[in-house]
């Protein structure tokens, strides 16, 4: 499918998608005005495992399987060169994570990239996406999960404070496949992902986690789409973000829909969000569109709050100093997602990231 | 030898409605090896004097003074508070998400001994503190307060007097919620304490029976923010008899 790069989608900034992001600060990844350089800085890290193939696929051959209104993952369908395709073979279960690496950046041009990742049938494995360092990039991947796939997809947005980094993030579960993401932000200057799910399977579950900590200047936007459109399919949403220092801007958009055909349908979403200086503002819109009353459960909740006082007395109180005592109660709220990345190099690496970003308040 | 002097205590909470005066001149000397036991009706201010002791932010200190071993408490922060000897044991301990029991054990260990104590003997300890107050060794691996009953939150705080060693703990209503067996438990955790470290505890309670198993050098009625009367352990059974009913109203 090839979609047309006409101007229509060129977002204005009045779009409902769009009011919360400077379009100023995209560096022209949304009207075209970019300049874009070929650079392939996805790479594969280690050797590859039985079962797994990476390679790069000419895009005709590669059509999109799934559609989208927003114009910068439009823009990536028409003008890459090629996609690069990771295929898990069906019953394979991978005993180690398959590592992409995205590094050789640069924030010269801007780069385009189309990802797709196929989970065979009755397969088990986990991926993880690291990005750092700098760079302007315009990204979509999507990932397939065929019947009875399991899928943990973590993504890691540790980029350098100038970085622009928009991405879609597309899976598409076929019956009783599960697919598990971790989607961790805490570098860019402007980092705008969009977690997007789309049941084509009965038995299917998604659940989706995510951590954001945006400090000075920072704008972290994630916009959830969950689209209910077969019986019994469950779907989970949890994430938390912490802002602290002038100008950071964090946005949460929570979509779930539910269509007619849906019954059965069990969803919860949930963002919490933690302030901890003034000048910091955090959006939070959970959104749930209900088509049919046959479910098992629809709820959503968004919290948006300050140091609680009496967790940094109760600590204090125990001789533990300010400081310490505020970095517990951070890595604590944050503890609850990142222990769901079964690495603990990447754990503790993210822990002390976060600490460090903490170490910015009150500067 | 510890000596925590408090001297005409006043103390307010700011609400919409302007200052509230909850603390009205409170007197008290309290000593290494003593017990003394704060008895008085709900309202009476018996927490807030624990709270402000501590230093929580919620409570305004707004005339006397809290001295401990000479040193004034009331210019320190909570952890200077903590540092300088002082333990609160909380009636409602809080919770803190995310943060593991033995994080948090080891973390003030950490701060209050100036150095991580050594794992293998700090492993130990914690062990047998456990043991002591019957708790599962799997609690350590909990989220602090989280999801814990009433009787966990309370071995916890008293698993906490026992591996910090404070000079003077202030127990607020340690015995609330607790059952029979629960609190015998608890109670013998206070009194392996005092036996250790000759602890001074100032213990706040409502009812006498804490008093069967801790036994108080002193009583100490608390009534609309001051004490209004002081004996023995003999007053204990007078308050048992007669209640509070002498002591409130006009």
């Amino acid at each position: 499918m090839s979609v047309l790069a006409t101007n229509y989608l060129t977002p204005t900034g009045r779009e409902e998608a769009w009011r919360f992001t400077p379009l100023n600060r995209l560096a022209g990844l949304h009207d075209g005005t970019s300049t874009t350089v070929e650079r392939k800085s996805l790479a594969l890290k280690g050797d590859l495992q039985p079962g797994v193939r990476a390679s790069r696929i000419s895009r005709e051959l590669v059509p999109s399987v799934s559609e989208s209104s927003d114009a910068i993952v439009a823009r990536v369908h028409s003008e890459v060169e090629d996609v690069f395709v990771l295929d898990i073979a069906d019953d394979t279960h991978l005993a180690d994570a398959v590592h992409l690496f995205r590094s050789a950046g640069g924030s010269d041009g801007a780069e385009l990239s189309q990802v797709r990742i196929n989970v065979g049938a009755n397969s088990t494995a986990s991926v993880v996406v690291e990005n750092s360092g700098s760079a302007i990039l315009g990204e979509d991947i999507e990932i397939v999960l065929a019947p009875g796939a399991h899928l943990t997809f973590i993504t890691l947005q540790e980029w350098a404070n100038d970085s622009i980094h928009t991405a879609r993030h597309h899976a598409i579960l076929d019956r009783d496949s599960t697919f598990k993401s971790v989607t961790i932000t805490v570098g860019g200057s402007l980092v705008r992902l969009l977690p997007t799910v789309e049941f084509t399977g009965p038995g299917s579950f998604a659940d989706l986690s995510g951590v954001y900590f945006a400090t000075a200047g920072q704008h972290l936007e994630h916009r959830i789409h969950i689209d209910h459109g077969v019986p019994k399919a469950k779907s989970r949403v949890n994430y938390k973000g912490a802002l602290s220092g002038e100008g950071a801007h964090t946005v949460w958009i929570g979509d779930v829909f539910i269509r007619a055909a849906a019954e059965g349908t069990d969803t919860y979403e949930l963002n919490r969000n933690l302030l901890l200086s003034d000048g910091a503002r955090a959006d939070s819109v959970p959104n749930l569109e209900i088509e049919t009353g046959e479910i098992v459960g629809a709820g959503h909740a968004s919290t948006t709050g300050r140091f609680d006082d009496e967790q940094l007395f109760y600590l204090m109180s125990r001789g533990i100093p300010v400081d310490e005592a505020r970095r517990l109660v951070v890595r604590g709220f944050f503890a609850e997602i990142i222990s769901h990345i079964e690495d603990e190099e990447i754990q503790e690496r993210l822990m002390v990231r976060i600490d460090s970003e903490l170490e910015k308040v009150g500067q | 030898m510890s000596t925590l002097e408090i001297r005409g205590l006043e103390v307010s909470v700011i609400t919409d409605k302007g200052a509230i005066e909850i603390l009205k001149g409170v007197d008290l000397t309290i000593r290494s090896g003593e017990t003394h036991a704060i008895m008085g009706p709900n309202g009476s201010g018996k927490s807030t004097l624990a709270y402000s002791i501590a230093g929580h932010p919620k409570y305004t200190v707004t005339g006397g003074s809290v001295i401990l071993d000479g040193a004034d408490v009331l210019a320190m922060k909570v952890d200077e508070r903590a540092k300088a000897g002082l333990f609160l044991a909380m009636q409602y301990p809080v919770e803190v998400p995310g943060v593991s029991v033995s994080n948090f054990l080891r973390t003030a260990a950490t701060a209050l001994r100036g150095e991580a104590p050594k794992l293998r003997t700090w492993v130990g300890e914690v062990k047998a503190a456990m043991n002591a107050l019957n708790m599962d060794p799997g609690f350590s691996e909990r989220n602090v307060n989280e999801g814990f009953s009433g009787g966990e939150k309370k071995r916890h705080e008293i698993m906490q007097l026992e591996l910090l060693r404070p000079k003077i703990a202030i127990l607020d209503e340690t015995d609330s919620g607790l059952d029979v067996d629960a609190l015998r438990i608890v109670s013998e955790g206070v009194n392996r304490a005092k036996a250790a470290n000759d602890l001074g505890v100032l213990l706040i309670t409502h009812y006498t029976r804490i008093l069967r198993y801790i036994k108080p050098d002193f009583v100490h009625v608390f009534a609309n923010g001051h004490i209004v009367e002081e004996g023995g352990p003999e007053l204990a059974d007078k308050l048992e008899e007669k209640g509070y009913a002498e002591y409130v109203g006009s």
